[in-house]
């Protein structure tokens, strides 16, 4: 009789998964690892042709994730994935393209680029991670901070405005905007493919438990509290208006699909006529 | 695709700018990909290129900035695409950030940067010289680079072909050292015929994916390169990494690999330098200088020389790496070094430390937004002599 032992036992993402870089860097509660693991279930499902897939990341804690998948995988300069996925689109039309990065990453140092990318619609699909808070250096302020939430830069509570990033990334031309948390997996995996498989420039917000910085610091000291308060504080509202969506530190998280809608996109397909 | 090896004929005799030349080289070279943010006074070598890109089945984008641009490039070139990118003092300030991102991941490509006078804007449409150490000390950290410094149109077009094929052949971005005098001058250019000119092909792996480590070196130093989308699945990080690509946090991975990083340019000097030599033998003085500057001062040594000085020329057209072992060797026998340029000393203190104290360096700066009178060179070649 056989007996099946931990060893013998195959991670169903182990084909897109660099094992030998694990265990990863993420602290226990943080999302990412669930996001991840959604990303490339969607990957899977939307049968991608994995040596035509790439996947971009800029700098931080979620930046980390390029360098875990087994695929074409670049981890470059702090905000620029944008930039940097958009020249290599232009250079190989046929591969997918996916950007994963963080909220600071994508919306503060690479703030530029992501309304750029977005208004050129370039044919991409945007993951971004949002914790509200600079994990990597130690929990500093970020641009999606919530108003009056604590980081080691707001000691006193944070006065500036975050962004609504499903508003800004809409308003800039993106072709589908979503926005789920980490506690709607399989919500998030389905935004995912849809994303995926959708022509144009895709953007996902996740919103994400950083229970190491955020959460100690604004009174959900674990993974598991932050999670609830996803799980009691989200409203699922597909087609919201994008201007009421923003986050407050208490308040709801609407999520949903807000839009998917057709236009033409970068690079233009050969032979594209489409009136541009 | 087939955009890296499509060659077109272009060849003839024209009147270009050293703009319109520079991308007539550029062209000539494979190049498919070109991003870019307007900016005097190399506005023209962007025009030219989308206006050319879409013939030959490239692409130009404009983008937001020249951080951006710098960014495209380099994924443009992991894409297997000839790309680079034109601008001048302030965005290549900007595109420093990308170019240590470049040097790290050992990504060909090419920066050419139409200087003008600086600090900041400075004087956006008049000429400087004044970033020739930024091109090598730019971006932070350990690294090398290479420059080139024409000094005609016809040279730009023809060191822009250089610069893409050192930067192939070397895996680094190659910097186009130019000035705005030498882009906005007109001249005839020949732009030989496609079978004339001789490209570098990148090196491709030669193992299967299963045995491809993207930084595993050759004897030279520098390692093959797999393009995305060909199924070798690599991963590349602007983090200090081992042979896999994968990051190291310790000194000795930080060692191996900035030693490399240098190594492989430094060592590989003999290839990579040219010089343009003039009546040196025998001289008293040589007058040692680049681009522009260079230009202006073969009147000065022509003068000179008619008042029977013993005055040679060095003209580097290889700014960096520099080639301190040629002045070492000059200064041997010659008294004095006299180094021109549009700046307050920058090749100078290079000239001065490969000459030590066996010949003098007579800087003659000049703030920039003109060239130097010639016969300011000529006071400091008599000087020299005295």
């Amino acid at each position: 009789m056989s007996t099946m032992t931990v060893a013998d036992l195959k991670h169903p993402l182990e084909e897109h998964l660099r094992v030998d870089r694990l265990p990863h860097i993420w602290c226990p509660g943080c999302g990412l690892g669930m996001i991840l693991g959604a990303l490339l279930r969607a990957v899977d499902k939307a049968g991608l042709d994995v040596d035509k897939t790439a996947l971009v990341s800029g700098i931080g804690c979620t930046g980390r994730a390029a360098g875990y998948v087994k695929m074409d995988s670049f981890h470059v300069t702090h905000g620029r994935p944008l930039p940097f996925a958009t020249g290599l689109k232009i250079a190989r039309p046929e591969m997918k393209v996916i950007v994963f990065s963080g909220d600071g990453d994508l919306a503060a140092i690479g703030g530029n680029h992501l309304i750029h990318a977005a208004r050129r619609n370039v044919d991409m699909t945007v993951v971004c991670v949002n914790n509200f808070i600079y994990g990597m250096t130690g929990g500093q302020l970020g641009p999606t901070t919530p108003t009056t939430a604590q980081t080691t830069t707001s000691r006193q509570g944070n006065t500036e405005h975050p962004f609504n990033l499903p508003y800004l990334a809409g308003a800039c031309g993106a072709v589908y905007v979503a926005r789920w948390t980490a506690a709607h997996v399989r919500q998030m995996e389905r935004a995912f493919l849809e994303a995926i498989k959708k022509k144009g420039f895709s953007f996902v917000e996740i919103i994400s438990p950083c229970p190491t910085y955020y959460g100690r610091m604004n009174e959900q000291a674990t993974g598991l509290e932050q999670m609830r308060y996803y799980r009691y504080h989200s409203k699922v509202q597909h087609g919201a208006d994008l201007a009421d969506i923003d986050i407050k530190s208490d308040g709801q998280i609407i999520v949903g699909k807000f839009v998917d809608i057709e236009k033409p996109y970068l690079p233009m397909p050969p032979g594209a006529d489409d009136g541009r | 695709m087939n955009r890296m090896t499509k060659q077109h004929d272009f060849s003839g005799e024209f009147f270009y700018s050293g703009d319109e030349a520079c991308a007539a080289g550029a062209i000539a070279a494979g190049c498919r990909f070109f991003a870019g943010y307007p900016i005097t006074p190399a506005t023209e070598i962007a025009e030219t290129m989308s206006e050319r890109l879409p013939e030959v089945g490239g692409t130009y984008m404009q983008m937001e900035d020249e951080i951006a641009s710098m960014a495209a490039v380099l994924g443009a070139s992991w894409g297997g695409v000839k790309a680079m990118t034109a601008t001048s003092g302030p965005g290549f300030s900007l595109m420093m950030e990308n170019i240590g991102l470049g040097a790290m991941l050992e990504t060909p490509c090419v920066v050419v940067n139409m200087q003008r006078a600086g600090p900041s804007t400075g004087l956006p449409t008049l000429t400087g010289q004044g970033d020739m150490m930024q091109a090598k000390w730019g971006s932070h950290g350990i690294y090398s680079i290479i420059a080139l410094s024409p000094a005609s149109p016809q040279e730009l077009f023809d060191l822009t072909i250089q610069a893409f094929n050192l930067s192939e052949k070397y895996r680094v971005p190659v910097l186009v050292m130019s000035e705005e005098a030498i882009g906005h001058m007109y001249e005839k250019v020949i732009v030989p015929k496609e079978s004339d000119i001789k490209l570098f092909p990148r090196r491709r792996p030669q193992v299967p994916p299963a045995e491809y480590l993207p930084y595993r070196p050759d004897g030279d130093l520098v390692p093959p390169m797999a393009v995305a989308g060909e199924g070798y699945r690599f991963h590349v990080t602007g983090l200090t990494h081992d042979e896999r690509g994968y990051p190291v946090m310790t000194a000795e991975a930080q060692h191996k690999l900035a030693r490399r990083l240098v190594d492989k340019i430094e060592q590989n000097q003999q290839d990579i330098t040219l010089l343009e030599e003039t009546d040196t033998e025998n001289a008293d003085v040589v007058v040692c200088s680049y681009g522009i500057s260079a230009r202006v001062a073969s009147i000065a040594v022509t003068q000179a020389k008619a008042q029977g000085i013993k005055v040679g020329m060095l003209r580097l057209i290889t700014v960096w790496p520099f080639p301190a072992e040629k002045i070492h060797r000059l200064a041997q026998s010659v008294r004095a070094f006299v180094v021109p340029e549009i700046n307050q000393g920058q090749i100078s203190l290079e000239v001065e430390r490969a000459a030590g104290s066996k010949a003098k360096t007579i800087l003659v700066p000049h703030m920039g937004g003109s060239v130097h009178n010639p016969a300011v060179i000529l006071e400091a070649i008599k000087q020299a002599v005295k």
